[in-house]
């Protein structure tokens, strides 16, 4: 089994990114609706992810 | 007399549920496939292989059940039913002697993570099955 090595960013990206799409494909209706949630989801991921990184990195001076 | 008629019309028609809810939970996707869902039932496939995968190349290690304090109980015993979700790839990891010890390191915790996660959303995805397969969903 390869190894691999994955940064915090990176890992939490593609957390962000699978979990984003179970979440459009079982949530949703139509398959306009499910891809549209699936984006939205993710972008709150990523927009989490950088704002609590800012928020670790300002507080911890 | 009406009445009883709306109401049989409305409720959700009758179909089993077992069988495409034990599949959801052995193959990921694969209740969806059963309900000739093969598009979504693929993605998710596709999403819990691949977390599943990536935690297990990251090292992450599986739970074992352990008691002792709350906290114990719940993280180890929770982490447990977690990994179990992923179905036959916590099975086949296990039996295929892939299954990694619990090592200090933030890439391994993540992998950790990972394989909970991948379980968790298989979890949602049995769910889903299950409404499909109820009629309460399309």
């Amino acid at each position: 089994m390869p190894k691999m090595n994955l940064s915090h960013f990176e890992a939490a990206i593609l957390f962000a990114l699978f979990s984003s799409v179970v979440l459009g494909v079982i949530t949703k209706r139509t398959d306009a609706d499910r891809l549209r949630y699936g984006v939205r989801c993710f972008a709150y991921f990523v927009i989490a992810l950088i704002g609590l990184g800012w928020l670790m990195k300002l507080g911890h001076g | 007399m009406a009445t009883n008629v709306k109401a049989q019309a409305a409720a959700p028609p009758a179909r089993g549920w077992y069988g495409p809810v034990f599949l959801a939970w052995l193959v990921p996707g694969g209740g969806h496939f059963l309900l000739k869902r093969p598009g979504r039932g693929a993605l998710l496939l596709a999403s819990v292989a691949i977390l599943f995968l990536l935690g297990l190349m990251m090292r992450g290690a599986m739970f074992q059940p352990q008691t002792g304090d709350v906290l114990t109980t719940i993280i180890y015993c929770g982490g447990f039913l977690g990994d179990l979700a992923s179905g036959l790839f916590y099975l086949l990891t296990v039996w295929l002697g892939y299954a990694q010890p619990d090592m200090a390191g933030h890439v391994h915790d993540y992998g950790t993570k990972f394989l909970v996660a991948a379980g968790l959303l298989n979890v949602l995805a049995m769910v889903d099955a299950y409404e499909i397969a109820t009629g309460e969903k399309e």
